[in-house]
């Protein structure tokens, strides 16, 4: 499914965040990224998702090798991702409702289908009820699961999360942590950036771990 | 498939209706500028076309005098007056015999002295000719073509003053040709600049949408549904503005037309003007907001 061969990130200005980084992740799996701030965490999830491009190596998603990807491709390859960001990236000047409907509308889903599919996502995290709330008025952990609910709307392949729980105390985190693992549980392949590695021992699943840029 | 495409341009023009009901002032101000400003050459060009109109009644003028030679016998006025009857362009002629002409220059207060002054009648016989066209052009050449006629000694045009007329048309139509292009531009850069800004405060949503797989088309659409109705309602208060300025024109127009006994009254803009009108209103919006989205997008590209 994802596949990185000998993978390097070497940002403007000489910053290397990833060295010479090869591993694969099986579809299906529940993959935990570890490692301290800096380790290149993000970075990696990142060239996964397509959102940058690799100076060095090759990114194989599927069989597409993401670093020799036409421009007007890459959207394309966007659309097989959940992302769930650190700082959720909600819009905050629509409903909750409309928040879970954008990813759709990119696909091209809309009218009553998606309605559908948006109310059964808010049904899966819980937020059902709360569909004509802006986001601002949710809790912290309402929000990420709001985020958690615009990432799976559209049925991705894989589901990617970069520190879901970071900001969240220990309950809210455990709840978050059950939801991924329910996706993994029916068959999404599923890659979570996190610092603290307590996690992963709970939901069983692989662990990557970086310091520094690379494998350990 | 098609279904998904009408559904997708559904969506985003819905959005945008959404959008412009929340600030209907802005929607209001931006009307009114591009209406107000599209209205200036269209104004101009209809009171051209007016005028236009006005000079083309003005075809009872341009005359042809047709000088016969001295004592052109009997047969050639004949042979020439058959001609006039039957030539395509002649409105209608009038033969003036050298006697009477000699008799009325002798009446002619201005002229009599003159007259007096001469032994013998040195006027020849003549023909005064008017034309169906009022075109210089046209009449130029009937000119040239009755100057080889026999028996005409000199085919006289007085088509100055049309030429200079026509002239003046031709610089006014440049005129207008060359304010609807700056205001044109002028509307271009406005309907950017406020694409430009609306843009700014949707950076986040864009931004976010391009991470989630959204295309270059999905984020442009809804800004080209916008700049586009903008130029679509900047059209229609323009030919408001139009037909009110005629309609308001119009009375003083015929109140004046009819101390000259005409009934000349300014006409409302055709059909024709108002479609150019309200569709290049919304083409300057279309490219103005696809300039500026796209600036825009080029800024925040990230891969």
């Amino acid at each position: 499914m994802i596949k990185f061969d000998r993978v390097g990130k070497l940002y403007p200005g000489g910053y290397e965040a990833l060295k010479n980084l090869s591993f694969e992740i099986e579809k299906g799996e529940l993959v935990f990224v570890t490692g301290h701030s800096g380790a290149g965490k993000s970075t990696l999830l990142k060239l996964i998702a397509a959102l940058e491009r690799p100076t060095a190596g090759t990114v194989l998603i599927g069989n597409q090798n993401v670093s020799k990807l036409r421009r007007a491709a890459v959207p394309f390859l966007r659309r097989k991702f959940g992302l769930v960001f650190q700082d959720h990236k909600l819009l905050y000047d629509r409903t909750v409702f409309d928040n879970v409907a954008l990813p759709l509308h990119i696909n091209g889903v809309v009218g009553h289908e998606a309605g559908k599919r948006i109310r059964a996502a808010l049904d899966k995290v819980g937020l059902l009820n709360r569909e004509k709330a802006m986001p601002i008025t949710l809790s912290g952990g309402e929000q990420q699961r709001l985020a958690i609910a615009r990432a799976v709307v559209s049925r991705p392949a894989i589901m990617i999360a970069d520190e879901p729980t970071a900001n969240l105390d220990e309950t809210y985190a455990s709840e978050i942590m059950k939801l991924f693992h329910s996706f993994h549980q029916v068959g999404v392949t599923v890659l979570i950036a996190t610092h603290d590695a307590h996690g992963s021992a709970e939901f069983g699943g692989r662990t990557l771990h970086l310091e520094q840029g690379e494998l350990r | 498939m098609i279904g998904q495409i009408l559904a997708q341009h559904r969506l985003a023009f819905s959005l945008v209706t959404g959008r412009m009901r929340r600030a209907p002032l802005a929607l209001l101000m931006m009307i009114a500028v591009i209406g107000v400003t599209l209205s200036l050459p269209a104004m101009l060009y209809v009171a051209l076309e007016n005028i236009q109109r006005l000079a083309g009644g003005f075809h009872t003028a341009p005359q042809i005098s047709l000088f016969l030679a001295m004592n052109a016998p009997e047969e050639q006025i004949k042979e020439i007056d058959a001609q006039l009857r039957k030539h395509k362009d002649v409105a209608s002629y009038r033969f003036v015999g050298r006697n009477n002409a000699w008799q009325e220059m002798q009446q002619n207060t201005g002229l009599a002295e003159i007259a007096g002054g001469l032994e013998q009648n040195p006027l020849p016989d003549a023909y005064v000719v008017e034309t169906k066209s009022g075109d210089p052009a046209v009449i130029e050449r009937m000119q040239q073509e009755m100057q080889q006629w026999s028996g005409i000694e000199h085919a006289q045009l007085d088509a100055a003053w049309i030429k200079r007329l026509h002239g003046l048309l031709e610089l006014g139509n440049k005129l207008v040709l060359v304010i609807a292009g700056l205001l044109g531009f002028a509307l271009l850069i406005t309907t950017g600049n406020s694409i430009r800004l609306q843009i700014a405060t949707q950076q986040e949503e864009i931004a976010l949408s391009r991470l989630i797989g959204a295309t270059d088309r999905f984020i442009r659409r809804p800004f080209l549904y916008a700049g586009t109705l903008y130029g679509i309602g900047g059209g229609f208060a323009a030919l408001l503005i139009l037909a009110s300025a005629v309609w308001l024109f119009n009375e003083s127009v015929a109140d004046l037309a009819r101390l000259y006994a005409s009934d000349f009254h300014l006409i409302m803009p055709t059909a024709d003007i108002s479609l150019a009108l309200v569709g290049g209103s919304a083409l300057l919006g279309w490219i103005g907001s696809y300039v500026a989205v796209n600036r825009a997008l080029a800024d925040i590209e990230s891969y």
